[in-house]
């Protein structure tokens, strides 16, 4: 889900740049004043868990690889705007020392991984596990429900920008500028892989962790975390 | 142990089995992720290269291009494990860093 650079027009990266930037700017309010000293290390294990996790490809055998992105583990436990916050430290240093993503692309990057992912993953969360119990297994379920809706729409949300990109920008004979398949291709390519594959990992990472904190310190799922 | 050196505990782990994201790709034969194909693989799947791609594209030279050491790209899956798993060791400790910055910044004012 890591769009290069050259797949999105000029206009496009400047969008999303513009997007993130009123959103990067509430998130470091929002940590401020919710994020305690405490948690100061949660931070750094969900960038560094988000980062890592994402090294773990994925094949559709024959076809194409993909991978999860932890976010939505990490909007769980320390709220999606430190999420927000994790998931973006990662993709810039991506981008920046493996390249794996461009840097033109980062708006739009940060978008999709690092606010429309912990935040539909996070809203998902709260809304089926309510107020149940912190150590319920209601929470788990709510964590992987959270975990799937939150990278397919994220992986939704990619395709949408590579698929108007040919619609946008082509030459006078048709050939597209920049992402060459339009929405018809690149929506179904997106989604499809992680509604079967790359979604369940997600799931069953974000589960996992879940049930193992629940043991270790049910903190983690008293209360808000806005 | 506290519980964040488990999860530090937990990250080294899966800093060490990283190289699985790279040889389970390899055995079942999956090409790179969907959209993000080199300017090659892109003359080879729809016969042209596009303009603006081609301008854009490839600007930035990353220091491990691809989590591997800048012309290791045909080495064998060892060697790429290895790198690998620098790139991650890599990855973390600076991302950790920069997260602990903005946190301890962020979080001072309260407690």
């Amino acid at each position: 889900m890591h769009i290069p650079d050259g797949y999105l027009s000029p206009a496009t990266c400047g969008l999303f740049g513009a997007v993130m930037i009123p959103i990067w700017t509430v998130a470091s309010k929002a940590v401020r004043k919710t994020l305690s000293v405490r948690q100061v290390p949660y931070l750094a294990i969900g960038a560094a868990f988000s980062f890592v996790i994402m090294m773990f490809n994925v094949p559709l055998p024959g076809g194409s690889s993909g991978h999860a992105v932890g976010g939505v583990l990490v909007a769980i436990l320390i709220g999606p705007w430190a999420a927000c916050i994790a998931v973006t430290v990662a993709l810039v240093i991506q981008a920046l020392l493996f390249g794996d993503g461009g840097i033109t692309a980062l708006g739009a990057n940060c978008f999709n991984m690092a606010f429309v992912l912990p935040f539909v993953g996070y809203y998902v969360y709260k809304l089926i596990s309510l107020n149940s119990p912190p150590g319920s297994s209601r929470r788990i379920i709510a964590a992987g429900a959270g975990a799937y809706a939150g990278i397919c729409l994220a992986a939704l949300c990619a395709g949408i920008e590579f698929g108007l990109q040919p619609l946008l920008y082509h030459t006078a004979n048709g050939q597209a500028l920049y992402s060459p398949y339009g929405l018809n291709v690149a929506v179904p390519a997106m989604v499809i892989g992680h509604l079967l594959v790359f979604g369940w990992v997600e799931v069953i990472v974000t589960a996992l962790v879940v049930k193992y904190l629940q043991k270790q310190n049910s903190v983690f799922f008293e209360g808000d975390r806005l | 142990m506290t519980l964040t050196g488990k999860l530090w505990t937990g990250i080294g782990a899966l800093i060490i089995l990283s190289p699985l994201g790279l040889i389970l790709p390899d055995h079942f034969k999956a090409g790179s992720a969907w959209g993000e194909w080199g300017v090659d693989e892109i003359q080879k799947m729809t016969g042209y290269v596009p303009q603006g791609l081609q301008s854009l594209s490839e600007r930035w030279k990353a220091p491990l291009p691809d989590y591997t050491f800048q012309g290791w790209e045909g080495q064998d899956l060892v060697h790429l494990s290895f790198a690998y798993i620098i790139s991650a060791v890599a990855g973390i400790a600076i991302i950790a860093g920069v997260a602990l910055c903005i946190g301890k910044v962020l979080a001072k004012k309260h407690e």
